[in-house]
């Protein structure tokens, strides 16, 4: 079936089975790959995305879900890394091997969009469906304070 | 000691390397103008000279003429921050800002990349990078540095005493300057010194300053190429069914169903197994579906975890003692002691688990292979797949991407080998991707081990005797092929603790419980310091005895261990209680030439332990980028804390039974506790700091509950039912 929803203000049509996983599409038939293959059962938060603004694991999304709705991946933030997260990430050299950095930062830009000011258990509730194999949970937290805080002088 | 062992497993190792005819190729296929460096230590001038390079291009830096520098990292980047550590080196001595250089990963090229402090492979592991480098890259910049001048010399017609080398550019009297990039075309003709200067420490401008990491900028905005993101033209995806037993094999398949299903343009059978190939890597997966597989499951088919650690427990005919250091006769002097310490510590199974499933690019045409992908053994990946596809070695390209994490998974190359079969079987570029299930039912597993200690102990609490036997399987004997009867250094690692005990006696026993195991971060260091450091904190308990202060009185002459131990203690107020209901573990060790202490902070919350606080303070001699020792000590923490608190893989009938992360637990945010680390600011030469810390946190959370509750763990991981049998 084509589906036809909107990616990062574009819109597009898509050719796939109703079933088949959000993140399938997004990677490999439109070609954004920033967003990241996990575990597949919506354990790791790799595949955040954002539907209607809303973070949703997309390797448990049905393509067939997100007909006319709008998706938001980690290309959207900036290529330029210039939203504050990105540059909080930045600051604190959050990453390490990087793998599930575009799913924090989608769950993170998610969580400030309705938390202007999120306390240390705000993070941990939004951000603790994200695993890290590398244990960047540190820099993580203070990153997000950090956009935050930047956030309000903006 | 480290060090010294690890040399010596490696020179075998390297032996069985080329045994194996892991093939060493020795052209660089790069364009542009490069500069020829020679290595000291690594390639003899003659070596150089057959292999051409002297004519070729400079291993570590490409000036374009635009003057865009390119500098090399012959290390996988996972996390660790050799993307941008082994950069630095280079560059402290080429003077050129670590801002503006771009930075590639090394093609396959051990004579030119080889790990020297792991015998020669091209092998990313072993928290070898920095301290393999430290000299080496130096030298290289240096090299450069002075060919550069050089040829600025001869351009000017003036003496190389009054040029300089500064942020790219040699400048020269009455205001002459050129770019490197002006000058590379001359400087690649010119000889390679032999005899470079390098700078006194104390003017370093770049190495030991906190540096922001060069692939931040891609791992935050999407754009970052890892294994799983590469696209060639023309490319087909593929999923791959392997036997639910690791080692089993196809006995035959009907894959009429999976042919037919949406997407799928062909299904092959590999030796590993039975791969679809589709349009889609969805479609690719959804396929096996359709496949209808009859296994031999060979031997592994009866294998379970408990009666593999039973098998290490009680011993087997074929094992092998080893043993490591006897002083004096500690048995005799145990037998007649009146007060004499016993433990059996013991340690499961464990998965690596990276957050990227295992995957590999390969392009197999017209002879020639294109592999690209994240992996942590080039040369391996390289020699291997030229062997099995019946290629030469030289027409074998490999290109690393980022890697989503090693931890020694990706030391293993099953999963490129793979990709290659399935290439040339549908002749046509192939993307591998495994599934998480693949992924955690077909590791290479962290071995279990037993450890049996007994000490006596004198009148005045101190131990006078003490004895360590360690039964394990070697994992080098699966990687490298060292024989059986042949010390394993990365088995005896941190075998031997700081304290000063009169008789000792260390021994290895090699035990094969039939599963294929792996290097799993900080490898035997986290199995050895597991028992050591519970087992001083039982002997000082045993002596009436407060642990820190025990440990202290044993360290003698060792600066080193008794600074970080007392630093640790300090900074975790270890002299004052610790708040109510709060409880606090200590730890010690040297791994990688690092000396570490650890104090670990708990309380108890529904029979099992909460980490609130971890101090660390590490002494790890000279540092390269400190920003980045600390971020690799706060992983490995995390890390370590996941095997402490969930870690452990079960075997049913031969079959993995976690497949995901809800049976495979990993440390998540709300879990992670606060770290607080000191650097010991030290002249020493470099330590390792990629896994040390790994290995100090279970005992320190193990030592904290006992404090806690009285109870002593002595098996990993801390779940609420072996806390409860405990």
């Amino acid at each position: 079936m084509t589906i036809r929803f909107n990616v990062n203000g574009k819109t597009v049509d898509v050719k796939a089975e109703a079933d088949t996983p959000l993140l399938w599409v997004i990677r490999d038939e439109i070609g954004l790959t920033g967003t990241k293959f996990g575990c597949g059962m919506a354990l790791c938060g790799a595949c955040t995305v954002h539907l209607d603004g809303v973070p949703v694991r997309s390797c448990q999304t049905p393509v067939s879900a997100v007909a006319g709705k709008k998706v938001a991946t980690i290309e959207s933030l900036s290529a330029n890394n210039t939203h504050p997260l990105q540059k909080a990430w930045i600051a604190h050299d959050v990453p390490q091997c990087g793998y599930c950095q575009s799913g924090q930062l989608m769950s993170a830009a998610a969580l400030l969009k309705s938390n202007k000011n999120p306390s240390d258990a705000d993070i941990d509730a939004a951000m603790s469906g994200n695993l890290c194999r590398c244990g960047t949970y540190g820099r993580i937290k203070a990153a997000i304070k950090t956009a935050a805080s930047e956030m309000h002088k903006a | 000691m480290t060090t010294t062992t690890l040399k010596a497993a490696a020179a075998t190792a390297a032996k069985t390397v080329s045994r194996r005819a892991f093939l060493q190729t020795s052209t660089i296929t790069t364009g542009g103008l490069m500069l020829g460096v020679a290595l000291p230590g690594l390639v003899s001038p003659g070596d150089a000279q057959a292999a051409g390079l002297l004519h070729t291009p400079n291993a570590w830096v490409h000036i374009a003429d635009d003057n865009t520098i390119t500098l090399l990292s012959a290390r996988s980047e996972m996390g660790q921050g050799v993307y941008t550590s082994m950069p630095m080196l280079i560059a402290e001595e080429l003077n050129v800002d670590i801002r503006k250089v771009k930075v590639a990963i090394a093609p396959p090229n051990a004579k030119l990349y080889g790990n020297a402090l792991l015998g020669g492979p091209q092998l990313t592991g072993g928290s070898t990078s920095v301290r393999d480098g430290w000299e080496k890259l130096r030298i290289a910049g240096a090299q450069v540095r002075e060919m550069l001048i050089s040829a600025a010399a001869t351009k000017w017609n003036v003496d190389r005493s009054q040029l300089t080398a500064a942020n790219g550019v040699v400048s020269g009297p009455g205001g002459k300057k050129a770019t490197y990039g002006q000058l590379a075309a001359a400087a690649s003709k010119l000889p390679v010194p032999e005899k470079v200067a390098l700078k006194d420490p104390k003017d370093f401008t770049i190495v030991g300053k906190r540096t922001k990491r060069l692939d931040t900028p891609a791992k935050t905005n999407g754009t970052a190429e890892f294994g799983i993101d590469v696209k060639l033209p023309g490319m087909v995806y593929a999923s791959l069914e392997q036997c639910p037993v690791i080692g089993g094999t196809v006995k035959s398949v009907d894959s009429t169903k999976a042919k037919a299903m949406p997407g799928v343009i062909d299904v092959v059978q590999i030796p590993d197994g039975v791969a679809i190939v589709a349009d889609t890597w969805w479609h690719a997966k959804k396929a096996r579906e359709g496949l209808t597989i009859v296994w031999d499951e060979g031997a592994g088919a009866t294998l379970n975890e408990k009666t593999m650690l039973e098998g290490i427990r009680a011993g087997a005919p074929a094992d092998k003692l080893i043993p490591l250091k006897t002083v004096g006769d500690p048995d005799a002097v145990i037998k007649a002691s009146a007060k004499v310490v016993r433990a059996e510590y013991t340690m499961p199974l464990l998965s690596h688990s990276p957050l990227e499933p295992m995957n590999f690019t390969a392009h197999y045409h017209d002879g020639k292979v294109d592999l690209v992908g994240p992996t942590q053994w080039q040369d391996a990946g390289q020699g291997t797949v030229a062997k099995v596809l019946g290629v030469k070695p030289e027409d074998v390209t490999l290109r690393t991407t980022f890697l989503g994490g090693g931890f020694g998974r990706r030391i293993d190359i099953d999963y490129i080998i793979q990709a290659a079969q399935i290439s040339k079987a549908v002749n046509k570029p192939v993307k591998l991707l495994w599934t998480r299930e693949d992924d955690m039912t077909h590791d290479f597993y962290r071995p279990q081990s037993v450890h049996q200690l007994a000490a006596a102990l004198g009148d005045d609490g101190k131990p006078t005797a003490m004895t360590f036997k360690m039964t394990s399987q070697s994992v080098t004997g699966r990687v490298f092929g060292l024989p059986m009867e042949v010390q394993d250094p990365l088995m005896t690692e941190a075998a031997i603790a700081a304290y000063e005990i009169p008789a000792t006696r260390h021994d290895m026993v090699k035990h094969d419980a039939g599963l294929r195991v792996g290097y799993w971060r900080s490898v035997s260091h986290a199995l050895n310091a597991f028992a050591n450091e519970s087992f001083i904190d039982e002997c000082a308990a045993a002596a009436g005895k407060e642990p820190y202060a025990y440990r202290m009185s044993l360290l003698g002459n060792q600066p080193r261990f008794a600074n970080v131990l007392k630093m640790a203690a300090d900074k975790a107020d270890w002299g004052t209680p610790a708040p109510a209901g709060r409880f606090r573990g200590i730890a010690l060790m040297e791994g990688y030439d690092t000396y570490m202490a650890q104090v670990a902070e708990i309380s108890m919350k529904d029979g099992v332990p909460v980490v609130h606080k971890v101090t660390v303070v590490a002494d790890l001699g000279r540092m390269v980028n400190p920003d980045t020792v600390e971020a690799q000590i706060q992983s490995s923490i995390i890390f370590g804390l996941s095997a402490v608190l969930y870690g452990e893989i079960n075997l049913l009938n031969g079959r993995v039974q976690q497949t995901n992360y809800h049976q495979y637990q990993i440390v998540r945010m709300n879990e992670a506790p606060a770290i607080d680390i000191t650097l010991v600011p030290s002249t020493e030469k470099p330590g390792g700091i990629g896994e040390p810390a790994t290995a100090l946190i279970g005992p320190a959370v193990a030592n904290a509950m006992f404090a806690a509750t009285g109870k002593r763990l002595r098996k990993m991981p801390f779940t609420a039912d072996n806390i409860k049998a405990a």
